[in-house]
């Protein structure tokens, strides 16, 4: 029973909503691209999805209302706390969260799908026998009868985007959910595989083709194969599984961006097998917001998204970490870092993922003020892959009020560097490594860097000497500019920005 | 509505997309990440068209499950990108550091 004036699902008025729902989409992404008008682009997008929703409930047909609004009541309160409650160090975490349960949702969607065939098909048959048996045939008869129809079949226009959304879905949320996993350490960060994972994710891809020309082949009502697609569900789910595990915890930026552009995609071919514009056009633009992220990402890191993908970087194969001859390094305590910080004239802070694991951001911050008060000049470098997600950094440094034009780019940082008198790294590694420069036997060589040893004087704020995720010496360490201080990141400055204030 | 229009929807929509996005600055990656993340939750409609098809108790079951992930996915990602935009936005008066600050600080 609907209450509303039921809106038929092929009107104009319905498409006109969709038009101007994914039109707010895309007005509201284009909000985004300043930071100023970029929470109000968040605003308008969410009238746009209100709107879509609004007008999804209004069609005729749609039903089972207590399960929609039990649904709604709980992802709503979820979502909502959920929301509230994450740190903003824990935002990659969250968004790979997220992006898994629009994954996940969209598999179940085409399943659901599937299944409304496989029903179809059966009252079809049902109907058939009935018939059979009316005009005089036997039982036995109707069922021969009905085994020999070639009936109507699911048009591949629909099947196909629906096999494509699930195997997709799948993938996305398993893939994700590992993701999250890691991030949240809930499982070990470094990459994980099975002997022959690679072969493995190959034959399992294979094993999807197959499957999904089998329910290609066979797609009449009447023999629709409910359980090679759930077969199929599982593959997809062990595909996910299998590409996410061996990747590990640094490389995440480029796999989470990844999982975004596949849900988007799968999004998109749901909404090509529901004959949805709203669900194709915003499934379309989040596929290419993943896909130009995760370009961007794996140009930061100088490497292919293959590469990443089936190489399993930080494994301790990696070499490079092989000489451990013991190499001599400077270190130095909070008060002598705070005395060579106060007499700079500029200073720029490199920070890392350890900054984000010792939420360290509102010290960084206090920190920067001590020195400014000092006549100090401070900006931040930021990597592009810093981090654990694009943008990370940023994120954490303005949640710590840190104005954005001090966050430079590192194409923008590195020509100022030379003249720049102290470089603070905090809880970076691998990004600042001269080795990616120099060292043509490097993992990491030809990797874009943050050039920090080019700069007069380094410290570097790091908890020891051991090495990145990269598994990767790290020559900056060894350099005579550089200083090490240890200790918890947070720790650290706190004690700098204390030692600042007794100068 | 047939396969060749919704292709063009498609492609045309992939245009747009890389034309509108490639234009957002890196600081503001992650609040997109989680914006665009939002906007996927429009699966949610899928969820409830399904739902009404579904008669048996799985059927219903799947129809719930996706309804709550999408609206998690719509409701959490809208709510976070906000709260995170929030900090990059104008700052609201923010008191000048030293106006206040310093009384405290002269004791010490």
């Amino acid at each position: 029973m609907n209450t509303f004036a039921a809106l038929a699902p092929d009107s104009s008025l319905v498409a006109i909503l969709y038009i101007v729902s994914f039109s707010l989409f895309i007005f509201g992404i284009k909000l985004g691209t300043h930071p100023t008008s970029a929470r109000r682009g968040n605003g308008v997008a969410a009238i746009g999805m209100a709107i879509a929703v609004a007008t999804t409930l209004a069609l005729e047909g749609i039903g089972n209302w207590g399960i929609i609004i039990a649904g709604i009541i709980v992802g709503t309160v979820v979502g909502a706390v959920a929301s509230k409650r994450v740190k903003m160090t824990e935002m990659p975490q969250m968004v790979a969260l997220y992006n898994g349960l629009g994954g996940g949702a969209i598999a179940l969607i085409a399943w659901s799908e599937y299944r409304h065939w496989v029903e179809q098909g059966k009252e079809a048959a049902t109907a058939l026998k009935d018939f059979a048996i009316v005009h005089g045939a036997t039982p036995e008869g109707a069922n021969a009868a009905v085994s020999h129809i070639s009936g109507p079949t699911v048009s591949l226009e629909v099947l196909i985007p629906t096999l494509l959304a699930m195997v997709i879905g799948s993938i996305s949320f398993w893939g994700s959910n590992v993701a999250f996993a890691k991030l949240q350490e809930l499982i070990p960060g470094q990459p994980l595989a099975l002997p022959g994972q690679k072969i493995i994710n190959v034959i399992l891809l294979i094993g999807l083709l197959v499957g999904g020309i089998y329910l290609g082949i066979n797609n009449e009502y009447l023999n629709l194969d409910e359980p090679v697609f759930i077969l199929m569900l599982v593959v997809a789910a062990l595909l996910g599984l299998g590409v996410v595990m061996p990747i590990g915890g640094a490389d995440m930026p480029v796999v989470i961006s990844l999982l975004n552009a596949f849900t988007g995609l799968s999004a998109a071919a749901a909404g090509i097998a529901l004959d949805n514009t709203a669900l194709i056009v915003a499934g379309t633009l989040v596929g290419s917001s993943g896909t130009i992220l995760t370009l961007e990402m794996a140009t930061a890191m100088n490497r292919s998204v293959a590469n990443i993908l089936f190489a399993g970087f930080g494994s301790p194969a990696a070499g490079g970490a092989g000489d451990q001859e013991q190499r001599s390094y400077r270190s130095m305590n909070a008060q002598d870092a705070a005395i060579q910080l106060a007499y700079a004239d500029s200073v720029v802070i490199v920070p890392g993922y350890g900054l984000a694991v010792a939420q360290a951001q509102h010290a960084v911050k206090e920190m920067a003020d001590e020195l400014n008060k000092k006549g100090v000049t401070v900006n931040y470098a930021i990597h592009p892959v810093a981090g654990r997600m694009p943008g990370h950094m940023n994120v954490l440094l303005a949640e710590a009020d840190v104005p954005y034009d001090q966050l430079k780019e590192m194409d923008e940082i590195n020509p100022e560097l030379p003249q720049t008198d102290v470089c603070v790294v905090i809880g970076a590694n691998d990004v600042t490594n001269p080795a990616a420069k120099n060292d043509e036997s490097s993992p990491i060589y030809g990797m874009p860097i943050i050039e920090v040893d080019e700069a007069q004087q380094v410290l570097v704020l790091k908890r020891s000497m051991s090495a990145g995720f990269a598994g990767i010496d790290n020559d900056l360490f060894y350099n005579e500019k550089t200083a090490m201080v240890f200790g918890d990141a947070k720790q650290t400055v706190q004690d700098i920005v204390t030692e600042l204030g007794n100068l | 509505m047939d396969l060749v229009t919704e292709i063009t929807i498609l492609v045309l929509a992939v245009f747009v997309g890389f034309e509108v996005i490639s234009k957002v600055p890196t600081t503001l990656h992650t609040p997109l990440m989680s914006q665009t993340n939002a906007i996927h939750g429009i699966v949610l409609l899928g969820g409830l068209i399904v739902v009404g098809y579904a008669h048996d108790f799985l059927g219903q079951l799947i129809g719930f499950i996706a309804i709550v992930f999408g609206t998690i996915n719509i409701v959490g990602g809208f709510m976070v990108t906000d709260r995170m935009l929030e900090m990059f936005g104008p700052k609201k008066k923010a008191p000048k550091p030293g106006a206040d600050d310093k009384g405290g600080e002269a004791g010490s």
